[in-house]
């Protein structure tokens, strides 16, 4: 890469941070507001996709190393459906997350376990979309920028 | 603030007020499909792709459904386009022109199904009508118990997480398996281990003499792997 990309890497590293911050508001605000695991999970993955086109993805490896991805894939699973275990293993249905705060007036245990839940949904596909693209991007050498 | 009682009544006038918008996005939205089809350069392609996700995500939000159209600019604009443009770059950049013949069969099928969806709009229940199957049995049910049950202000995330949990836990294990494919088939965890690796072609390897060439080249990859 040349110094013909510098206006790009300026604005991605301006951009990183909102769009991450964004993406912690999507994931957490999801009870509120339209949003949730899914779409915090594509918008985390995007970030880091962004400082790979710009950057290059030998760059973005060093920040986050392809070896902890299957990890981060996994435990998003594990995640919701250890929820699911907990509230059966507290005696109610799979995913019956009123028993986690049972004397509550205002559906606290609802509240926790959909944002645990959701917590999960969003580490699964952030993990899994950056792994697919890891895996997409790098079997070749980067492309020139001439080639498109 | 209409409450939703008023909002079905008035049904008519809201559809008049926008109508200009949904024609003006749905003329932008074949525009751009035969934009695609005619362009040859795959990177026109992809990002005439991502357009269209865009104005589909934008007519998603006309019809109400943010939470569709979050989802569909997050992941079929931004995610799409990046994986699309990472695959394009293992291949080729120009589509080859097909030739007329092998052309019309294709046409055909895509004009009968065409025809097919348009016949079947006919019994498609109106936009917003609330006695509409979607409507209109468990969709009353979720709207009426929610605020009792589950109290979150977010309809979707509420029937998405809480009532619909078992049925989002499949969705992220497709999403993982999906991704777990991936790692399989083009290889983080295979001898290439995601690196540039020229592949000797099949004639080139039965003979003997040619394996040895291909065992070096292994045994230094993981030499470089100890190392760092």
């Amino acid at each position: 890469m040349s110094m013909g990309h510098m206006l790009l890497r300026v604005t991605i590293k301006l951009l990183f941070a909102p769009i991450i911050l964004f993406g912690l508001y999507v994931q957490f605000h999801g009870d509120y507001g339209p949003g949730g695991g899914f779409q915090a999970g594509v918008i985390f993955m995007v970030a880091f996709a962004l400082h790979a086109l710009g950057f290059g993805i030998e760059e973005t490896k060093r920040v986050i190393p392809p070896k902890i991805l299957p990890a981060g894939m996994a435990l998003g699973v594990l995640i919701y459906a250890g929820t699911g275990v907990y509230t059966m293993l507290l005696g109610e249905n799979f995913l019956d997350y009123d028993i986690i705060q049972p004397d509550s007036h205002h559906h606290a245990g609802q509240h926790i376990g959909i944002l645990v839940v959701e917590f999960g949904v969003g580490l699964a596909v952030a993990a899994t979309m950056l792994q697919i693209f890891y895996v997409f991007a790098s079997r070749e050498a980067e492309p020139q920028d001439d080639v498109w | 603030m209409t409450d939703p009682v008023t909002l079905v009544s008035d049904y008519d006038t809201l559809v008049s007020s926008t109508v200009l918008l949904d024609l003006a996005i749905l003329t932008l939205l074949v525009i751009c499909a035969f934009a695609m089809i005619t362009i040859r350069r795959l990177f026109g392609v992809a990002m005439l792709s991502g357009i269209y996700s865009l104005l589909t995500a934008l007519f998603f939000v006309l019809m109400d459904a943010v939470d569709v159209a979050f989802t569909e600019a997050a992941v079929g604009a931004g995610v799409s386009t990046i994986l699309v443009l990472s695959g394009m770059a293992l291949a080729s950049r120009r589509e080859n022109p097909v030739s007329r013949q092998r052309a019309l069969m294709p046409l055909i099928i895509v004009g009968l199904v065409g025809i097919a969806l348009l016949y079947a709009t006919i019994d498609m229940p109106h936009f917003g009508d609330p006695e509409s199957p979607a409507n209109a049995y468990v969709g009353r049910q979720y709207i009426e118990r929610m605020p009792s049950e589950i109290d979150v202000p977010n309809l979707v995330t509420g029937v998405l997480a809480s009532y619909r949990g078992y049925d989002t836990l499949g969705e992220v294990v497709v999403v993982f398996t999906a991704g777990l494919a991936c790692l399989v088939l083009l290889g983080a965890g295979s001898i290439r281990g995601g690196r540039r690796v020229v592949d000797p072609s099949p004639d080139a390897l039965s003979p003997p003499s040619q394996a040895p060439l291909a065992v070096p080249d292994v045994s230094d990859t993981r030499k470089e792997e100890v190392r760092s």
